[in-house]
């Protein structure tokens, strides 16, 4: 089996797709947002407690791919305890570590155990599956109804 | 005297040998490639049809009065009379040129649909279609008040036939319904369809574009009233397909797009229509593509249906019997008239991880709902994995698929 397919299903996160963490409904969460991404099937639900900025509580539903289900449970498992704004800050190493710009760099130490999904950089059709986890949070932070998708083309608009 | 396995002769790799792509290395591996029903690849023949007509042949065609139109006009008019008979239609005029199946489907809709059906009709379908024979038919339901009546599966991806014939009603006004399933690859038995919906007067619609391909198609002897097929899916290039539909209901439906071409002559005050096709082909058609589609036609005609038939018939059963001995693999449409499609889950791994795995071993598979939600929807899954065949795969290349899944149940084990 060639090296990158062995860095991308590495055991820690076929662990966390087979076991994941925080994987309940919360009851009581005060934010709630749905990921789906309809291409691929992976669909997920994540709901947060937030206790003034801190996210004191997080779990999530779903189903998808190991790479979105190990994701999802090692985001929940990172930002748990950390404010709102250290939960985006997280986000944005973590972009970048999976589809950054060269020469940028990122964070490893405050990536922490979120560098196991690193592989998934060589595989950029699958760089989607790892991200909708974080983007379903951060509807649910924002108070967004709609649910999330990454597999859109044009979510964004990007000039030049 | 030692009994001998029947096998067809086939030169596969005599035909392997026509389609530059299939020699290609994916991540340092051969490609194999098993995306077929997603789209198939170009043997050397079209790819230089194509380059021919705008290296040597490229003008607009019936309009000019120079020599380089008129040989444009005869090499698109010719590619209709080879579509004619491809699919044994009795007039080329029976043959309109449209994008692919799905934009035919949609011309019906639009085009008979506005003018035939109206609010409390019904339309039906099967539980097995495309989305493509699905949302042009809940367009038109929203714009006339029609309503869509869906056809049920059973359990091997089969159209329940006595379903089908509860559901036909004063009130149904179009039958549409795939001749071959893209998700399960179910054949459909459209002969008995089209008797028992002719029964009632009611015209059938027959989105052929995994059918094509893969069976001899003969729209006299189905007695359809349209068929929809899909040039690239038939070694054809992309942006180019076909709308069959019979004379009589060409002639009393109403344009579907207005523009060059598709009118006799036009005032501010009145403009009449063109004659059948062209009433139906507004604007400069995609005149290289029809060129490739009459190229692939001629190729797929010189190997010959019957023979690309039997032999993928037998690719079928050697891919099944070889699936089946995977553990924990599920296949998912096991009719019993099957073309071409072998779509399955393998336990709880999901269809993306198998296809990354895959691919990475030069296997190319689809992943996914395969645009057919309702169909994953009826078998309980979110998604399958797709190994769909053509004339040009072989034993050895099925075997390299099942070694590949070995290895994902390895890195999932």
């Amino acid at each position: 089996m060639s090296s990158d397919l062995r860095e991308l299903y590495q055991e820690v996160i076929l662990d966390h797709s087979k076991n994941p963490r925080n994987f309940r409904v919360l009851k009581e969460a005060n934010h709630k947002a749905e990921g789906y991404n309809p291409l691929c099937g992976d669909r997920l639900t994540v709901y947060i407690q937030m206790e003034g900025e801190v996210i004191k509580d997080i779990g999530f539903q779903g189903s998808g791919c190991a790479i979105s289900k190990a994701s999802t449970s090692l985001m929940t498992a990172q930002v748990k305890g950390k404010t709102q704004r250290e939960a985006e800050e997280l986000f944005g190493h973590f972009h970048q570590m999976l589809a950054g710009e060269k020469g940028k760099t990122f964070d490893k130490a405050k990536l922490g155990k979120l560098t196991v999904l690193s592989g998934v950089s060589d595989f950029p059709v699958r760089v989607k599956c790892a991200t909708l986890p974080w983007h379903t949070l951060r509807a649910g932070l924002e108070g967004s109804a709609q649910p999330v998708s990454t597999e859109s083309f044009s979510t964004e608009w990007t000039a030049g | 005297m030692r009994k001998k396995e029947k096998t067809i002769s086939f030169a596969v790799e005599k035909v392997r040998k026509d389609f530059p792509v299939l020699g290609l290395k994916v991540h340092g591996k051969p490609l194999v490639y098993l995306d077929n029903a997603a789209t198939t690849q170009k043997p050397q023949a079209v790819i230089d049809a194509v380059s021919r007509y705008y290296s040597a042949e490229n003008a607009n065609i019936h309009r000019g009065i120079y020599y380089l139109s008129e040989q444009a006009t005869d090499a698109y008019e010719v590619a209709r009379s080879k579509v004619r008979n491809f699919i044994n239609a009795t007039f080329p005029q029976e043959i309109v040129f449209v994008r692919g199946t799905t934009e035919g489907i949609n011309l019906v809709a639009q085009s008979f649909g506005r003018a035939f059906i109206k609010e409390g009709d019904e339309i039906l379908i099967s539980a097995m279609e495309h989305h493509s024979n699905i949302v042009p038919w809940q367009i038109l339901a929203g714009q006339t008040g029609a309503k869509l009546r869906v056809v049920p599966i059973n359990d091997r991806g089969e159209l329940e036939f006595e379903e089908f014939e509860k559901l036909i009603t004063r009130k149904t006004k179009l039958v549409s319904i795939a001749h071959v399933s893209n998700a399960l690859g179910t054949v459909n038995p459209v002969k008995r369809i089209v008797e028992a919906a002719h029964a009632q007067n009611i015209p059938v619609l027959v989105d052929g574009a995994q059918a094509a391909p893969h069976l001899k198609v003969d729209v006299q002897d189905l007695d359809c009233d349209f068929y929809a097929l899909s040039g690239h899916k038939m070694v054809g290039p992309t942006g180019i397909g076909v709308l069959y539909g019979r004379r009589d209901w060409l002639e009393r439906m109403p344009p579907y797009q207005g523009g060059g071409d598709m009118i006799s002559s036009v005032t501010f005050e009145k403009t009449t229509f063109n004659k059948i096709p062209y009433k139906f082909e507004a604007g400069t058609p995609h005149i290289a593509g029809v060129i490739g589609l009459g190229a692939a036609i001629d190729y797929l005609t010189q190997i010959g249906m019957e023979k690309i038939r039997d032999y993928e018939n037998e690719l079928l059963q050697y891919g099944t019997k070889v699936l089946e001995g995977i553990p924990g693999l599920r296949l998912i449409g096991t009719a019993r008239q099957k073309a071409s499609v072998l779509s399955f889950v393998l336990g709880e791994i999901h269809a993306h991880d198998i296809g990354t795995i895959l691919d990475r071993n030069g296997v190319a598979i689809r992943a996914g709902h395969h645009c057919a939600m309702p169909v994953m929807e009826r078998f309980g899954v979110p998604a399958t994995a797709r190994a769909s065949l053509a004339f040009y795969n072989t034993k050895e290349e099925i075997d390299i698929l099942a070694r590949s899944l070995h290895q994902v149940l390895e890195v999932f084990k």
